[in-house]
């Protein structure tokens, strides 16, 4: 197997008493959709942030192609092709769909300090924007503003912004939260168009996706990676089910809060 | 509004700014035509603060600092000039619009720049009170500096030279403040629209979004903040030159509050609000404080009904009545 793009060793991160993550070991492959699962509280959020670099963690290294990105910026680790989607979606609200993926093909170009030239007149800028709202099955919507329109728009509209950036590591948080059947397969199908431009580190709850997407599987629970395999063998692992399938609820109503 | 209407209704705003001081001349009222330069030139400061207040979401209560650093600018390069000696033993003072203009613009910036590094490393009421707190620094050094007026502040023999202009001239003086907040305005304009204002008003509706897409939120705010502060001291040198008098009055944090309150008037994040605003204040203050001397309570009602009743200043009245927003 060739060399992972993402590699986590050892993570650790704690809040006071709580170690929200516990040693975490993580590799993600190039062209391969890795998924996330655990209950509720499990820190799946948290190891996000850490990766995406909004926490700093306690000890432990990230590295992104061979090159470790510990204490780099958030700003820097997207440039350096590391790009992610909110759960509850982080939108500018006073832009259009097209502009809020505007922006982050502007971003992607280089720096923004351009002070005289009108944005809305790039017409090459608004094209790339334009084809990144296709992928995705949002190009009817470009011209809606994002205050407008609804949850399951939102939801794509979070995927083509992390696009825009051109990602070759897609960190996703909960794509299919609050989506409707019709939709969740929508995005199922969206995701699986866009394996081949870029690798995929999945946190998701709902099975069906992640069976259906993942080509490997860790199981996180209080912080910790309890198994780590294809579909397959985490279907059968036998700690899984007692650690997670099996007391997903009482796990899910302890820990509301992640 | 469409824009066939819009643009008609900038040609008569512009002529009727242009033919202003004829007007008042005419209509016997030749003080008007100094309430409205002064109106320009608050214009000035508070479309400079609504760029950090309004479209980059930084909201500077310490904008005085920089309109003041601006007066001061002229007052004392106008000072050394009359007695001849340099500042710091080898700045040569000026009279010079011209000069002294770009020295306000480069001192201010450099003040923007310090303060401004300083005080975006916090957000929220911790900027609102930090940037109040610099600004409060400011006041009190020019208050110590007894060579400059100290408390008295420093009264400017002539004003800048222009191309020959009396600019004592009162009508003359507001062509010049016209002509000053017209490019003022284009320059906002064009920067709110460009890749820049861009990435500055989407860093106002969400950091955490335009971290994520790679943008170094700090450097960006930090321009905007210092482009703001230039703003505020072009205005103060003009106001130096208009009053002749450049005071630690203009410094006081009472100032910052009067340009954040031009701007809510007007309209916060909005092109031609904060000049609607001025214009506003300016005008009550001057016919409030003629029926009382407690002028400022009427104003604070009119203010608190403008918060709660319009959505967004005179201008989003405006734009209301006009059919804009539903």
């Amino acid at each position: 197997m060739s060399e992972p793009i993402l590699s986590v060793r050892g993570l650790v991160k704690s809040f006071g008493g709580l170690v929200a993550t516990d040693h975490v070991d993580v590799d993600v492959y190039p062209g391969e959709i890795h998924a996330l699962i655990g209950p509720n509280g499990a820190g799946k959020t948290t190891l996000i942030a850490q990766l995406c670099g909004e926490l700093s963690h306690d000890a432990g290294t990230i590295a992104l192609d061979g090159k470790t990105i510990d204490g780099v910026s958030v700003a820097d680790r997207v440039h350096l092709g590391l790009a992610r989607s909110f759960q509850i979606t982080c939108l500018l609200p006073t832009y259009t769909v097209l502009e809020n993926v505007a922006l982050a093909v502007q971003i992607r170009q280089g720096h923004s300090f351009r002070f005289w030239k009108p944005v809305r007149s790039d017409t090459a800028l608004l094209a790339r924007a334009h084809a990144h709202l296709a992928r995705v099955g949002l190009a009817d919507r470009a011209d809606a503003l994002v205050a407008n329109i609804a949850h399951g728009e939102r939801k794509q509209l979070e995927l083509a912004v992390a696009l825009a950036s051109e990602p070759r590591l897609l960190l996703l948080d909960e794509p299919m939260a609050g989506l409707g059947p019709v939709e969740s397969a929508e995005m199922i199908e969206i995701l699986a168009g866009l394996k081949s431009h870029a690798s995929m580190l999945l946190v998701e709850h709902d099975m069906d996706a992640v069976f259906a997407l993942a080509d490997r599987i860790s199981v996180l629970v209080y912080g910790r990676v309890i198994a780590s395999g294809t579909p397959e063998e985490i279907r059968a692992s036998e700690e899984v089910k007692a650690a997670y399938l099996g007391e997903g609820d009482e796990l899910g109503a302890e820990d509301l809060v992640c | 509004m469409n824009k066939t209407v819009k643009i008609v209704l900038l040609v008569l705003l512009a002529a009727f700014l242009l033919a202003l001081p004829y007007l008042a001349e005419y209509a016997g009222g030749r003080a008007f035509t100094s309430l409205a330069t002064r109106a320009l030139i608050y214009g000035i400061a508070a479309a400079s603060l609504n760029l950090a207040l309004g479209y980059g979401g930084m909201i500077s209560f310490g904008h005085a600092a920089f309109f003041g650093i601006g007066g001061y600018v002229v007052g004392i390069l106008a000072y050394h000039h009359g007695t001849g000696e340099a500042f710091l033993g080898f700045i040569p003072g000026s009279n010079q619009l011209l000069v002294t203009i770009p020295v306000a613009i480069l001192v201010s910036g450099i003040f923007a720049a310090i303060i401004g590094a300083l005080s975006l490393r916090t957000s929220g009421v911790q900027f609102i009170m930090i940037t109040l707190a610099f600004a409060q620094m400011v006041f009190f050094l020019f208050v110590s500096l007894e060579t400059y007026g100290g408390d008295d502040g420093l009264i400017i023999r002539r004003t800048n030279e222009f191309f020959g202009l009396n600019l004592r001239d009162r009508t003359t003086m507001y062509y010049l403040c016209l002509g000053m907040a017209a490019l003022v305005l284009f320059a906002i304009w064009r920067i709110v629209r460009s890749r820049f204002g861009f990435a500055l008003v989407g860093i106002r509706q969400s950091e955490r979004r335009m971290a994520a897409i790679g943008l170094d939120t700090y450097r960006y705010k930090l321009v905007g903040f210092i482009i703001s502060g230039i703003g505020a001291g072009i205005a103060g040198a003009l106001m130096a030159n208009f009053l002749r008098f450049a005071s630690p009055d203009m410094l006081a944090w009472t100032k910052s509050g009067e340009l954040m309150i031009m701007v809510i008037l007007g309209g916060v994040g909005t092109l031609f609000g904060p000049f609607i605003g001025a214009a506003v204040f300016i005008f009550l203050e001057s016919v409030l404080a003629s029926w009382t001397p407690n002028w400022q309570f009427p104003l604070g009602i009119i203010l608190l009904f403008v918060v709660l009743f319009t959505h967004g200043g005179v201008q989003g009245l405006i734009e209301r009545l006009g059919g804009k927003r539903e």
